[in-house]
Formats: C-alpha cells, structure tokens, sequence
C-alpha cells in the first residue's frame, strides 16, 4: 500500500514531522518564557522547573522518535540512528566543537576581536610578568600538587591493604572528594587563619607557635612558596581519587605471584618494585594524566584562597580576571588555548588506549 | 613462630602509620564541624581544639588593688613586685600561679592556676544567621553588642537543587541514548563521532565559556536555569556518553537479537531494555554528575554571574569568603551548610560511587 501511494505518504511524513518540530518549539519555548517571567514561590518554581527540564527531554526524544516511525522502514534505519545520537552531538558541537575552534580564531585577535594580530597574544603571555607567574605556578601545582597525590594515593593503598580497618581508612581519605573547592577552602583558610598575637586560632600557627615558633600568614608571606600551602588542599582533596583507584588495581595483582615471590626470599619492598609497580603500571599511567589534566585546570581553589593575589594566580584564573575583569578576550582565549595544548598528550594517550581496548 | 611475630610487629606499624595518615586527614573537617558550632566570640578567642580537654590557666580568685596605683611604677602584688607589661601578658609568681590583668583601668588582677579545661560553649545560632538571614546580636569582646545580618543560603539551596537535579538527568538521559546508538546502531560517521567523544574527555572546559557566553548573551539565556543546565549538560557529556557506552556495549547481544525479533521498536527496546538494565552504571555515573554539578563553581560564576535570585550556594560562599573574611561563625556553618547534601550521598551511596569513580578515570 505505501508503494502504490509513494507521493501521499512522503508528503504526509514530511508533514509530520514538520508539525513534531513545530510543537516542540512552541511548547517548550512558551514553558520557557512563562518559567521566566512568572512570580511563583520559589519552592513550587522549583518543582515545576526540575519536572520541565526533565520531562521535556524526555518528551522531545519521544515525539521525534514517533515522528520517525511512521517512515518507511528503510528510511527508518537510516534516520533513527540520528534520532539517538542527535541531540548529544549537536550539544557537543554547540557547546565544545565549535567553541574551542571560535577561541583559537580569538586568540589570533586583539583585545576585542577586532583586528587580526597573530601571535601576539602568545608572545604577550610567555614575556608578561604577570601572565609568567601564572604558568610558573601551573608547573608548581602540577609537579608538586599531582606528583604528591600520585605517590601518597599509592602509599595510602598499599597501607591500607594491609591494615586491619581498610575500609574505615579508604573513607577517610576519600571523603574530601565529596566536597566542594569552595567549601575546602574555607577550611584550609581557617586552618591558615593568621591573626597578630599570641593565641592562634589557625590550628598550623597553633602548632608554629606551640613548637616555638612566629605565626606567619601561610597564603600571602613567604612568597612564591605560599602557593605550596594551596596546593597542600588539592592533595588532601585529590589523593583520595589516587587511593581508589590504585586499591582496586592493587586487588587486581595475582595473590600467587606475591606468595611465590617471598618464599623466594624476595623483601616487600623488593617486591614492591618488582611486581606491583610493573603490573599497576597502566593505573598509574591514567591516575597521574587525570590528576595532571586536573590540577592544570585548577581554578577554585586560588579564587576562595587568595584571589591570585601574592602572586598566587594560576592560568585558569587568569583566564577569568584577563576576559571577564579586563575585558581582553584576546589574552583570555589565548590562555584558555594554552591550557588545551598542554593537555594535548593525554588527549593522545587516551585514543590510543582506546584503539588498544579494540574500541570499535 | 618468628615469622608469625615479625608479621604482627610489621602490621601493627602499618595500622598506626595509617591511623595517624587518616588523623591527618579528618581533622581539617572535625575542625570546620566544631567551629561550626561555637559561639562567635569564642571562635574568635580560643582555637575549636579548646573543646577537647587541655591544660590551661583557670582563674581562681581576683584581687582588686587600691584604685590609685600607678601603672608605671613597680606594682606590688601579694608581696612581689611586677611592672605592668608582665600583668598584661600574665606573669607567673613564686606559687606558681598565673597573674594576669582582668580589668586594667578598674586595676583587678585575676589570680589563674594551671588546670584541666573544656570548653563546651555551644550553639545553634551561626546555622540559624546563615540559613534565615536573620539578623542577630554578637556581644563582642570589648562588650559592645553587635547587630549582623545573616545569610540567607536556603534560598541558595534551592537554587543549587534545581541546578543541579536537571543537570544530572538530561545528560544522563542524552548520554545513554547516543551511547545506545554507538554501541549497537549502525550508521555513518559513527566512528569518527565516538573519536571525537574521546578527544573531548579532556578538553579544558575554559576553551569554551567566552564564545558560549557570547552565544548566551544573544540569546538571553545568561543567568537563567536552562542556561546553566544546557551549560552543564554539554560539559558533563563525553565523560557519560563515554561511561554508559562501555556498560551498554557489553551487554549480551542475544538479549537485543530476540527482543528485535518480536518485533521490538529501537526506541522500545531502549526505554524497556537497555533503561532497566542500566540502572547500576547509571546511578555510578549520576553520582558523579550530581556531585560534579553541586560542588561546581566556575560554570556557575560564568553563566549565572550578575543574576542573584539564581546564584547557587558556591558562589555565595565564596562571595561571603570575600566579604566576611573573619566572621568565622558563619563561614564555617555556611561551608558547612554546603557540604551536607555531597556528604549524604558519599556516605549512602559510596559503593556506586567508587564504581563511577573507576569507569570514569580518564576525565579530567
């Protein structure tokens, strides 16, 4: 029957689908002005926002979908496909694709984006003294900050495989993970707190001033080594991430090889050397690109802390004083730029674990 | 036998090397909880580790000299004599007790013997002044009473739920349909597509803020929810159309066969099969998004920034960060105000998370 009426039934589809298309946009554009105009208590806006965002998606996936199933079966097994990845790649290409190329083109641009400058802006950054301090930190972050999570997140595993409250300890460590920067940071600057006199309420310059020492303003004195003190919160946040995954790879190692092993007379830390290291060796490799491809990004930490003030700034919050302060777009997209090539390498490694899983 | 010994010996280190690593680690948050509870002039005088039982100087009487002592002469006290910076700082005197100024103009001297100590000052005031913004009155040091207002987070709170609880769903929800698809549909450019996923795991999201908020500025989608949670759901994709893919790809293709052939529709094998049998990837990687969502600070900042009806609760701390910088009382409840719902999930749902957690690491 569809054979015989091929025309009918091709308008008929496109119609369909038109009207599907045409729907969607009214009724969820109309939601959306009417969600942003209204004045209805905030607990019942909420409600009503949560069940919008979540149901419309939903709705969306469904009525397109219905839309494409009236299709002759062969133009179904073509678009469907589409139907599914569809709105992810439009996303992706809206929100990531297109952006990243937009701030490569800024970052060729003047302050403004107005008038093409080359690489000036990359010129700027690796001479201004300012923008200088920021990659001189991002290499104290990443060769302190991720190197100590690496190595304790390792040591805690180790410790706490064989400990008698493994579990109890792996939460421990864990749970600042749960938290937020922001909400870390007011810890730490409480821990740092520095007020003149003798009774401290910072509990590091109790310890200082119980150990005989002078309390000191840990963030802003002691310059450029302050910026050891916030990286110290990044370890106690992070390590926990190492620890996880190091513990579950630990788990991984064949219990026979170890036991084989010290009948041989082999010491733990031979052991250690010899065996565990090299078979945990892919974890190490994906726990210390996540941790570095993370600290690089490190952004809240500083702006709770100092700001970036006493010459604590970072590239990322940089970024944000150099675009969103000073109006400069074309140093923000060059610094936002500079932090994509240097994760470029750990892009690199993780397609090539991917073919290597067989992937596709 | 030695063996045996030498096992004990090593493991009973190893146990205390770890308990002391975890003190380490607990006592940034116990210090934050305790503080959280004490009274505003005292977390200013005495640091929160006073609560637990410590040495400490304790008055035991007063003595009142005549009113007309000089203070810069000699001053006699109980039969010995002392200049007036060693009262002010506490002088101790030949009995071993401590002698300090109480009042100096009033001349009262108070008399202080080392002795046990706890301080068990508590309240509830700092959660009421940042949950209601009510203002209350702080007797300060001096004697002054001070009028503060609060903070008002639970509007914050709101905020940050209705952030947060599409900004999980929909991309969660848009993540397991494209991964559905790449792992079981056949169409062009699949492969390069799912590259392209890949490639996008790591990209530093600040690559993309300013051409999106140039696109948000057009639109007026700037310091709206749909805004922030478009924003959070293309920045929260790759890792879950990545995370879902691995567990969806490896689910027994016999199940889709069968299902295909009673006649089953793609989009009802999706929602009747593939949904259900996600449920235990999906609740690892909601986790995570969830928390990632609730704990973010820069997104938020960027795409809510001038809005404050909307603001979410990380960014009113660290607002309050910089605006109270000492007013220790309402920080410490505020961050932890903050904290409650992330440390509710963690400590129910630790299991998933730890799963999310392993399937996820190659984000950065």
């Amino acid at each position: 029957m569809l054979a015989s009426t091929p025309k009918t039934s091709k308008s008929r589809n496109v119609a369909v689908t038109l009207a599907v298309v045409l729907v969607n946009a009214i009724l969820h554009s109309s939601i959306y002005l009417f969600l942003r105009d209204t004045n209805l208590p905030s607990v019942l806006y909420a409600l009503l926002a949560i069940i919008w965002g979540v149901l419309g998606v939903y709705s969306i996936y469904w009525s397109f979908n219905w839309a494409v199933e009236q299709y002759p079966d062969i133009w179904k097994r073509r678009i469907q496909p589409f139907i599914f990845v569809g709105p992810a790649a439009l996303l992706l290409g809206w929100l990531l694709l297109i952006p990243t190329l937009r701030t490569l083109y800024m970052s060729l641009m003047d302050a403004g984006t107005e008038k093409f400058v080359g690489l000036s802006n990359y010129a700027a950054i690796f001479t201004n003294r300012l923008l200088l301090t920021a990659l001189r930190n991002n290499l104290i972050w990443v060769a302190f900050g991720a190197t100590a999570c690496i190595c304790l997140g390792l040591l805690i595993a180790v410790l706490a495989d064989r400990s008698s409250f493994e579990k109890l300890a792996k939460g421990i460590i864990f749970m600042p993970m749960a938290i937020s920067f922001v909400a870390a940071g007011v810890i730490w600057k409480f821990i740092y707190f520095y007020k003149p006199g003798d009774e401290q309420i910072g509990l590091l310059n109790a310890i200082v001033v119980a150990f005989g020492g002078e309390a000191q303003a840990f963030t802003s004195m002691l310059q450029p080594w302050n910026n050891l003190f916030l990286v110290a919160i990044l370890i106690w946040m992070q390590t926990g991430f190492a620890m996880v995954l190091f513990s579950a790879a630990l788990k991984g190692v064949p219990e026979d090889m170890l036991e084989a092993a010290r009948i041989d007379g082999a010491g733990e830390i031979r052991i250690f050397r010899s065996i565990i290291i090299p078979a945990i060796s892919g974890t190490i490799l994906s726990v210390s690109t996540t941790i570095v491809v993370f600290t690089l990004k490190i952004f809240d930490v500083v702006m709770v802390m100092t700001g970036g003030q006493y010459d604590t700034e970072v590239v990322a919050t940089q970024f944000y004083r150099q675009f969103f302060m000073y109006r400069n777009a074309g140093y923000g997209s060059t610094l936002a730029i500079v932090l994509l090539f240097a994760v470029i390498p750990v892009i690199i490694i993780n397609l090539r674990q991917f073919r290597k899983q067989g992937g596709f | 036998m030695k063996r045996t010994r030498k096992k004990t010996m090593s493991k009973t280190i190893v146990n205390v090397v770890l308990a002391f690593i975890c003190l380490i680690w607990l006592i940034p948050t116990v210090g934050l909880l305790v503080s959280s509870f004490r009274p505003a002039v005292d977390i200013l005088q005495t640091g929160w580790w006073t609560v637990f039982p410590h040495r400490d100087y304790v008055t035991q009487s007063t003595i009142t000299l005549p009113k007309d002592t000089d203070l810069r002469q000699p001053i006699e006290v109980n039969g010995e004599v002392f200049d007036d910076d060693q009262l002010r700082s506490g002088v101790t005197a030949q009995d071993g007790s401590r002698l300090i100024w109480e009042n100096r103009r009033a001349r009262t001297i108070q008399v202080q013997q080392p002795d046990w100590k706890v301080n068990t000052n508590f309240t509830l005031e700092n959660y009421n002044g940042v949950l209601t913004g009510k203002s209350f009155e702080i007797m300060q040091a001096d004697g002054t009473i001070k009028a503060q207002k609060g903070e008002g987070l639970s509007k914050a709170f709101l905020n940050t739920m209705v952030v947060t609880i599409p900004s999980t769903i929909i991309p969660i929800l848009i993540a397991t349909f494209a991964a559905y698809a790449f792992a079981w549909l056949r169409f062009p450019l699949r492969r390069s597509m799912f590259v392209a996923v890949i490639m996008m795991l790591v990209v530093p999201l600040q690559v993309a803020l300013i051409p999106i908020l140039k696109d948000y500025t057009a639109l007026g989608l700037n310091g709206s929810y749909l805004g922030i949670w478009i924003a959070h759901t293309g920045f929260g994709l790759p890792l879950t159309i990545y995370f879902m893919y691995t567990f969806i790809s490896q689910l027994p293709k016999d199940l889709f066969e069968s299902a295909f052939m009673d006649g089953a529709s793609n989009f009802t094998i999706f929602t009747r099969l593939i949904l259900p049998l996600s449920v235990p990837a999906i609740a690892s990687i909601g986790i995570f998004q969830f928390l990632w969502v609730w704990n973010d600070y820069l997104v938020s900042l960027v795409f809510i920034g001038s809005q404050p009806d909307v603001q979410v609760m990380s960014m009113r701390i660290a607002a309050m960060v910089g605006s109270k910088g000492s007013d220790w009382h309402l920080l410490t409840a505020a961050a932890f105000v903050s904290m409650l719902m992330p440390l509710t999930v963690f400590f129910a749902l630790q299991k998933y998370f730890v799963r999310g957690l392993l399937g996820g690491s190659v984000k950065g």
